[in-house]
């Protein structure tokens, strides 16, 4: 594991070094794999470090690798204003339980996209405080955004509720 | 007779001064407003309590536009993705197309040709014109103003008439392409952008002297929607409604992708974060765009005719000509039409500024000719979740023009 040239990187590294399982900085993003029962510890950490300073959860979304195991990726992108730099963060998440803790205590901005996560993929985030479907309705069957949820699936139609 | 009866001057005095002392019984109020609401430009609802005519909440509720965009991305080639991105943020789909063709370019690790890249600049800025005017106009028609609405829509058309110019579509424009743009810049259009800018800049004038000083919109935008710099950066609030709040973040200027390290502009910023500020900052944008937009015509010119799509057997299209002629191209043809480019594997996350914020895309190939993921930012959506923050304690009025300056694209934030 190598810094590849990012501060912010290199800061993680020198700070968690049990808590990063591997590093890249492909293409030029920054990225940092982190165990997942570690990963609010090392946000809370890049947003609090002086030379990290990411005040900025600029997105949030999650990746299905189908036949892997664990099977879900979790990836953060982080930015600090202040700095100008970005950082990838990435937590692997296994099908059963399906579920990492929250970010929403670090940012809130981690609310609505944690909630779409959950409705596309199904992956609960513990400590949440209000975890419903944000783009679909609740009658929805399934989580659209699996790679195991076919296209052309069909759903009953409801109607409106108040 | 005796005097006045003692109950008439006992009792207490009733007067509108004490109606206004006296404690009322009252209660919240549950209001459902949309999802199809005439006074919003977008499919949303909003479920408001009410204290009379005070929000003390608000819960937004999103997804009505929701139609999969991601999901159909993964199940076509790389190609077959840019027009859905049109079809995310509508007024400036330029922007949504560029936004994506520079994603998969990083992962192909393509190059474009300087013209490529001004033609890029060009006709993005052009649609943050458009999507601008959109905003500013139809703010104005949600405050029952037809007037500017018809100044910033007769502007967006000169817009939209070069952008028919420049790829034959108005709206859905699926212009940029990878490793290029569809077309070069037709011989006119140079001539016809001057003088739509010109007109465009009258109608502007327009509309600032319509607007801008205009008792009810000061009264209804300024001190309404606040949103502070602190709040905006937590909330990964970016694009005009960061800026108004006072924070010159603008990714154009952070980051600068394309040719924007080359070119004058300024970034605006505001002071306060209502409506208000917002408002200048959006008009402000405008014209600096505009200023890129000659400075892109300026340079366009002097590069003169030649190759707009980057020469890479992967992306590269052969020439029409030679395809019903050589086998060779034949095979190429019909490759990049059926197959596309296989992309290699790897992640990789681009940002561009667009009208509304930071328009991301974090693309996930496995080395397929089919996308493994395609997630794109929206940033309409980021910055609608700070909405209760912006109107609670307001009145019920003024979620109208908050919500207009967040400028929710319903395609961009539902996908």
């Amino acid at each position: 594991m190598e810094d590849h040239g990012s501060a912010a990187l290199g800061r993680l590294l020198a700070a968690m070094p049990e808590a990063i399982q591997a590093t890249h900085a492909d293409l030029g993003d920054a990225t940092a794999l982190v165990d997942p029962a570690a990963v609010v510890e090392v946000l809370r950490f890049l947003r609090d470090d002086a030379d990290c300073e990411f005040e900025m959860l600029t997105d949030l979304c999650a990746v299905d690798y189908l036949g892997e195991t664990p099977r879900f990726e979790v990836v953060y992108h982080l930015y600090s204003v202040t700095k100008n730099h970005r950082l990838r963060v990435k937590a692997r998440v296994a099908e059963d339980p399906c579920e990492i803790a929250t970010a929403c205590d670090l940012w809130p901005s981690a609310n609505w996209m944690e909630r779409e996560v959950w409705d596309l993929y199904g992956i609960r985030f513990t400590g949440h405080p209000e975890l419903k479907r944000l783009l679909l309705y609740e009658d929805f069957e399934g989580h659209p955004l699996r790679k195991d949820y076919p296209k052309e699936r069909r759903q009953p139609l409801v109607g409106p509720r108040n | 007779m005796s005097s006045e009866p003692t109950f008439l001057t006992e009792r207490p005095r009733e007067g509108p001064e004490d109606d206004l002392e006296r404690d009322l019984h009252t209660e919240h109020q549950i209001l459902n407003m949309g999802p199809s609401h005439p006074a919003t430009h977008g499919t949303v609802k909003f479920t408001v309590e009410l204290d009379g005519e005070t929000v003390v909440d608000l819960d937004v509720a999103v997804g009505y536009l929701h139609r999969g965009f991601e999901k159909e991305c993964e199940a076509g080639t790389w190609y077959q993705a840019i027009p859905y991105t049109d079809r995310l943020n509508y007024n400036s789909s330029i922007l949504s197309n560029l936004g994506y063709c520079m994603a998969v370019e990083k992962l192909l690790g393509l190059e474009t040709p300087e013209r490529c890249q001004w033609l890029r600049v060009m006709s993005s800025e052009l649609s943050r014109v458009a999507d601008h005017l959109t905003r500013c106009g139809a703010a104005c028609l949600e405050m029952q103003a037809m007037t500017p609405f018809i100044y910033g829509i007769e502007a967006r058309e000169l817009v939209w008439d070069l952008c028919e110019m420049l790829c034959g579509a108005r709206l859905t424009s699926n212009y940029i392409r990878i490793g290029g743009v569809k077309h070069g810049m037709p011989k006119d259009f140079a001539r016809t952008a001057r003088a739509n800018i010109a007109t465009i800049r009258t109608l502007l004038a327009d509309f600032d002297k319509v607007v801008t000083r205009n008792r009810i919109f000061v009264d209804r935008l300024k001190g309404t929607g606040i949103l502070s710099k602190e709040e905006c950066i937590r909330y990964a609030v970016t694009g005009p409604l960061l800026r108004a709040a006072g924070v010159p973040l603008d990714v154009r200027k952070a980051e600068p992708y394309l040719v924007y390290d080359q070119i004058d502009f300024d970034v605006p910023i505001g002071e306060v974060g209502d409506n208000y500020d917002r408002y200048l900052v959006c008009v402000e944008e405008m014209h600096q765009s505009l200023r890129i937009v000659e400075q892109c015509l300026e340079r366009l010119e002097d590069l003169g005719d030649g190759p707009v799509n980057v020469d890479d057997p992967r992306v590269r299209w052969p020439a029409k000509g030679r395809v019903f002629n050589h086998m060779e191209e034949l095979i190429q043809q019909f490759k990049a039409v059926t197959e596309g480019p296989r992309v290699p594997a790897g992640e990789g996350y681009l940002a561009i500024e667009s009208a509304n914020g930071e328009l991301g895309f974090y693309l996930v190939s496995d080395g397929s000719a089919v996308p493994w993921k395609v997630r794109c930012r929206p940033p309409s959506l980021i910055n609608l979740a700070p909405l209760p923050l912006m109107v609670r304690g307001a009145l019920l009025a003024d979620i109208i023009p908050t919500f207009d300056f967040v400028n929710m694209i319903g395609g961009e934030c539902d996908r």
